[in-house]
């Protein structure tokens, strides 16, 4: 189990245990936590498990994948530090992880 | 007015099986899908994607899927409406009266909604004041190019339709080409012409920007660009085009009295029919307890509700269960050789 914190748009804070090996999509569907579309249940389609990673953990996260870019330009609203939350594999290594979400998915 | 004993919303592989089943079966269908083209998500989100889960098929992309489905409905000439999108389902004392974007009409017994995750959208610019110029000099799809000749037209987007319109814009247009980063994801040789045209002053090329403003009265006058690094440009453009890819919305389907959780429809697993009598529910965008959002879970599904709907469409008739291997009257229906 990681702890990972969701932060919604409007500040409201969410902090979860997420079994190794989900991804941080899965952790934020699994646990009811508003503001994670997923549409296409983590295939890397749809960019509507789009967040925001701060620097100091945008830096820690392994490497976007290809294609995951592609799919951020048609995210809502993306920014330099923006992921899909389905391709960020929750481990030890990010325990502690904070996540933003964006002020709404489509 | 058209009627059928059954109306599918939507064409990807649940709803194409779907047809095969009450065609099988001895039933006639028609099939409304939002999208221009046959297959849905297959087809929209990932036509060239592996996969890997269709039993006795090891491998095959969503537009393989795609072709062999179609391939498979080639004896029932079922009659496709593309470009239509379902608005309104209305009872019509035992039947549903079924309205679409275009104006179509059905009347029918039985409606199946296989409609993945909703009708796919155009994504739209995320600042508000852009709807104030949507359709009039924002437009997230050309219906006519021949309105932006001579023109001023600034192209949002770094996929193959934005650097497709831009290039061929480029010959009669003024082009500003805007994308938020240095990559583009079209096609090699589209994105290499982008690059040439640029040079050669054809197309305005801004990396790393986003729109960050509108101005405009009645018409777009012009707007504001900031890079990564916050420094803005303020360019004067006659047209504003997004080209941000689809999503996918439930839209009117929420309106239709149906029970739904959160984006997925209610319903029972014996015939898949939602809490209203005739309107069934099949796909992803069905669930029950135990739901799989695999596109096999959705032949099963479709091949139930065909089966439910036999007892709306003929209620004077029984349904009989037979296999298509032996079967005398459904090779009939599938034009092939009896034994």
């Amino acid at each position: 189990m990681t702890k990972i914190t969701y932060i919604e748009n409007n500040g409201k804070e969410h902090t979860v245990d997420v079994q190794n090996g989900l991804t941080v999509m899965e952790g934020a569907v699994q646990n009811d936590i508003p503001g994670i579309d997923a549409d296409c249940g983590g295939s890397m389609a749809c960019a509507t498990c789009h967040v925001y990673v701060k620097d100091d953990w945008y830096n820690k996260l392994d490497e976007k994948s290809e294609g995951e870019d592609d799919m951020i330009d048609q995210a809502y609203d993306p920014k330099k530090n923006s992921r899909l939350s389905c391709q960020i594999t929750v481990s030890d290594k990010i325990e502690g992880l904070i996540v933003h979400l964006p002020e709404k998915q489509v | 007015m058209i009627k059928t004993d059954a109306l599918i919303i939507g064409a990807g592989p649940t709803g194409l099986f779907t047809a095969h089943q009450l065609k099988i079966i001895g039933l006639d269908c028609h099939i409304v899908d939002n999208l221009d083209k046959i297959g849905g998500q297959c087809i929209e989100l990932y036509p060239d994607k592996p996969i890997y889960d269709i039993p006795a098929i090891p491998e095959c992309t969503g537009e393989e899927l795609t072709k062999n489905l179609i391939k498979q409905l080639e004896p029932f000439k079922i009659k496709f409406h593309l470009n239509e999108r379902v608005d309104e389902v209305k009872k019509d004392n035992s039947n549903w009266e079924v309205k679409t974007s275009n104006g179509t009409k059905f009347v029918t017994p039985n409606v199946i909604i296989a409609g993945g995750v909703g009708s796919f959208e155009p994504r739209k610019f995320p600042l508000k004041e852009c709807e104030n110029f949507e359709n009039k000099s924002l437009f997230y799809s050309i219906k006519d190019k021949k309105v932006l000749e001579g023109k001023t037209v600034s192209i949002f987007g770094g996929g193959d339709s934005a650097l497709d319109w831009a290039v061929e814009l480029s010959k009669n247009s003024k082009v500003n080409l805007i994308h938020r980063r240095d990559e583009f994801r079209g096609a090699k040789a589209t994105v290499d012409k982008v690059h040439e045209l640029a040079k050669l002053g054809k197309i305005n090329l801004f990396t790393k920007y986003q729109l960050s403003g509108v101005k405009g009265s009645d018409h777009l006058e012009n707007f504001e660009i900031t890079h990564e690094n916050k420094e803005t440009k303020t360019l004067k453009t006659d047209y504003i085009l997004g080209f941000f890819g689809l999503i996918m919305q439930l839209g009117p389907i929420a309106n239709w009295g149906l029970n739904l959780d959160k984006k997925t429809i209610e319903v029972d697993t014996e015939k898949f029919e939602t809490n209203q009598k005739g309107i069934y529910a099949v796909g992803d965008i069905c669930t029950y307890p135990g739901k799989l959002k695999l596109i096999l879970s959705g032949f099963h599904e479709g091949a139930l509700a065909a089966r439910a709907c036999f007892r709306l469409a003929k209620p004077n008739e029984k349904y009989r269960f037979e296999f298509t291997t032996s079967s005398k009257t459904i090779k009939d229906r599938l034009g092939v050789k009896s034994d």
